[in-house]
C-alpha cells in the first residue's frame, strides 16, 4: 500500500478534470494528481467522434478526441501533474484522503490539500423510466452504444429505435446509420426536441429518420432478445392516449433519456442541489464543504464542453489558491435563486470577498420560448437585463454579472425569464 | 413543358443559430428565384448553399490494426457533398490502417476523387509500446 500527499487531487480525467489540474498548476499548485478510472484521459470525448467541439475555447469545430487531446498533450507535458489511470477511487473522505485503487499499486491512501471533484455525469437507465417488458438483451443507453460502436468495435444492432431526442440520441441515430444499420424511428416523450436543431437537421432530416414528438415506447417485446417496442402518443400531462399505439421492429433500443451528475463519492461530503443533482457551489465552484471544489458535468449538465474547461479553469485555480493558503474565508455570502421561467442557476451562492471580477451565472430555462427577458435582481435592484429571441432548456444561459453591480449588503439575487410582448411558449 | 413545372419550393430550418428560423425558398431553372423567412445575411447565405450544394463533414471510424483501440476515429478534411456521405462511410467501412497513427495523419487520401482527404481525429499507439 503506497501513501501519498498532493497540494491538489482531481478525480476525473475528463474535460472538467485536465482543465482543472491545468489551471491549478498555474495558480501555483507544486504537485497536482489526476485519478482516472478508464485506460486513458479524455473521458467521454474520446468516444464523441463527431465535430462541433471548441467552438468558444478554439474558434473552430474539433471532434471529441481533438478537443481532449490538447488537453491531454499540455497534462502529460507538465511534470508537476501525476496522472494514474485504470485507477478507481473507493472513498473519498472529509479530512480530504482518498482511497483508490490500481492493479499496479493497489490499495492506495492518498491525502490532499484540496479536492476537485470531476466525475462528470452518468446516463439514465431503462430502470429510471421504468418501461414496462421483459428484460431481453438488446436495449442500451445510447452513451454505451457510443462507445461501443466508436471505440471498441460492436454494433449493438441492425435496426434500432431510439428513444429521447437529446443531442446523444440524434448523433446516436446517424452514427448508427451510417454504420449501416436501420434506424426506424427516434421517439420523444416531451412536444419539442431538447437536442439543438442543427442535430435534428444533420442527423434525422438528412436520413430520413422519423422524429415522433409527444410519444414514448409503451412496451418492450421480446423475452430473450429485444423484438420490437410499442410506440404510444402522450397527452399534455404525458400520460399515454389508448388507441394510439403502434408497433416497431427492431433488434436493439437505444434509450437516451436524460443524464446525471455522478456524485457518489461526492454525497455525504457537500450539500447537493435538488434540481441538478450536483453540488452547490460558490463562484469558485468550491463546494459547501471547504476544501472541496466541483466542475463540470458533476455539477450540472452542460451542452457544451468549452463551459465545462471554463468550470474546470475555475476550480483548478481556487483550489490551488485555496492549498497554499491564499483563499480568504467568505465573510458574506449571497444566495442564487431561479425564479419564474428559470429551472437551474449555478453558481447558486456567491461569497464575499470576491477575486473573479465578474460572476458568469450559467442558467437553464423552464420551458422553450420566444421574445423573453432574463432579469438578474437583487430585490428591487435590477443587476443585469437582457432581453432574448429565443430560450430553450436544451441550451444553458450564459451572463455575466459585474461583480461590483452586486450590493454588498444583500442576501439574494434572483434569476427570472418573462415573456416580453409579442413573446411566449414557443410551440 | 410549362413554368409551373419548372418551379420547385424547398422549405429548410437554418441551423446558423438557436433561432432556426423556418423559411422557403423557390427554385426554377436551377437558379433561387424567391426566398423567404431567413431573417438574416447568415441564415439565406445557409439557405442558399443548402439550396444549391449541401456539403456536410463527415466523421466515422476506420479499423486499425496492432492499436491500443481496434477503431481509429476520422474526420473528412473539409465538408463532403451530402449526397455522397454514405457512399463515403461504406467506402472507408473496407480500409483498415496500421497503428501508431498521429492526429492529423491523412489516413485516407482523395476519397471518391472528391478531392478531400480523411484525417485521424486522434493519436492511438501501437500495442506493447
Amino acid at each position: 500500500m503506497s501513501s501519498l500527499k498532493f497540494d491538489v487531487a482531481v478525480i476525473g480525467g475528463g474535460p472538467a478534470g485536465l482543465a482543472a489540474a491545468l489551471s491549478a498548476r498555474t495558480a501555483g499548485a507544486k504537485d497536482v494528481l489526476v485519478i482516472e478510472r478508464d485506460r486513458e484521459l479524455g473521458g467521454i470525448l474520446q468516444q464523441c467522434i463527431h465535430n462541433g467541439f471548441g467552438l468558444h475555447r478554439f474558434h473552430e469545430e474539433l471532434t471529441g478526441p481533438t478537443y481532449s487531446g490538447r488537453f491531454i498533450r499540455q497534462v502529460k507535458a507538465d511534470a508537476g501533474i501525476t496522472v494514474w489511470e485504470d485507477t478507481l477511487v473507493l472513498e473519498v473522505r472529509n479530512d480530504k484522503t482518498i482511497w483508490a485503487i490500481n492493479p499496479q499499486q493497489g490499495l492506495i491512501g492518498i491525502t490532499a490539500k484540496a479536492v476537485v471533484f470531476a466525475m462528470g455525469c452518468r446516463e439514465r437507465t431503462r430502470g429510471a423510466i421504468r418501461i414496462p417488458g421483459l428484460r431481453p438483451a438488446g436495449i442500451f443507453t445510447a452513451g454505451a452504444a457510443q462507445r461501443m460502436v466508436n471505440m471498441e468495435g460492436y454494433i449493438t444492432g441492425k435496426k434500432i429505435v431510439v428513444l429521447g431526442s437529446g443531442d446523444i440520441g440524434l448523433i446516436m441515430a446517424r452514427r448508427m446509420t451510417l454504420e449501416g444499420a436501420k434506424v426506424q424511428a427516434v421517439v420523444e416523450l416531451l412536444p419539442y426536441s431538447n437536442g439543438l436543431t442543427r442535430n435534428v437537421v444533420q442527423c434525422l432530416e438528412d436520413f430520413g429518420i422519423p422524429l415522433h414528438l409527444s410519444h414514448t415506447v409503451s412496451f418492450i417485446h421480446g423475452k430473450d432478445k429485444i423484438t420490437g417496442v410499442t410506440v404510444a402518443a402522450v397527452d399534455q400531462d404525458r400520460n399515454i392516449i389508448p388507441g394510439t399505439e403502434f408497433e416497431l421492429d427492431c433488434d436493439c433500443l437505444l434509450l437516451s433519456v436524460g443524464l446525471i451528475p455522478e456524485n457518489e463519492l461526492s454525497r455525504g461530503i457537500v450539500d447537493l442541489d435538488g434540481l441538478t443533482s450536483g453540488p452547490t457551489v460558490n463562484q469558485y465552484r468550491q463546494t459547501s464543504y471547504d476544501g472541496f471544489f466541483a466542475a463540470g458535468n458533476v455539477v450540472h449538465v452542460h451542452d457544451l464542453v468549452d463551459f465545462v474547461s471554463e468550470e474546470g479553469d475555475i476550480a483548478g485555480k481556487f483550489a490551488a489558491l485555496y492549498a497554499q493558503g491564499k483563499l480568504p474565508t467568505a465573510t458574506n455570502v449571497v444566495a442564487v435563486k431561479a425564479g419564474q421561467g428559470i429551472r437551474t442557476v449555478v453558481p447558486q451562492r456567491i461569497s464575499w470577498p470576491d477575486s473573479s471580477g465578474k460572476v458568469r451565472l450559467f442558467m437553464r430555462a423552464q420551458e422553450p420560448a420566444v421574445r423573453v427577458k432574463l432579469k438578474i435582481a437583487a430585490g428591487e435592484d435590477v443587476l443585469v437585463e437582457r432581453q432574448l429571441p429565443i430560450a430553450r432548456p436544451g441550451e444553458m444561459i450564459v451572463v455575466d454579472v459585474p461583480f461590483d453591480k452586486i450590493p454588498d449588503c444583500t442576501q439574494e439575487i434572483s434569476v427570472t425569464l418573462q415573456a416580453v410582448q409579442g413573446g411566449g411558449l414557443r410551440e | 413543358m410549362n413554368n409551373q413545372e419548372q418551379k420547385a419550393s424547398k422549405r429548410l430550418t437554418c441551423i446558423v443559430c438557436p433561432m432556426s428560423c423556418v423559411g422557403e425558398v423557390e427554385i426554377a431553372d436551377n437558379q433561387i428565384v424567391r426566398m423567404v423567412g431567413f431573417t438574416c445575411k447568415r441564415g439565406q447565405e445557409y439557405a442558399k448553399n443548402e439550396v444549391t450544394a449541401p456539403k456536410r463533414v463527415l466523421t466515422t471510424t476506420i479499423r486499425i490494426s496492432k492499436g491500443v483501440l481496434p477503431l481509429l476515429p476520422v474526420v473528412s478534411q473539409t465538408p463532403l457533398p451530402k449526397e455522397k456521405i454514405i457512399e463515403c462511410a461504406r467506402c472507408l467501412a473496407n480500409i483498415t490502417v496500421k497503428a501508431p497513427v498521429r492526429e492529423g495523419d491523412a489516413v485516407y487520401k482523395d476519397i471518391l476523387g472528391l478531392g478531400v482527404d480523411m484525417i485521424a481525429s486522434r493519436d492511438i499507439e501501437a500495442v506493447g509500446k
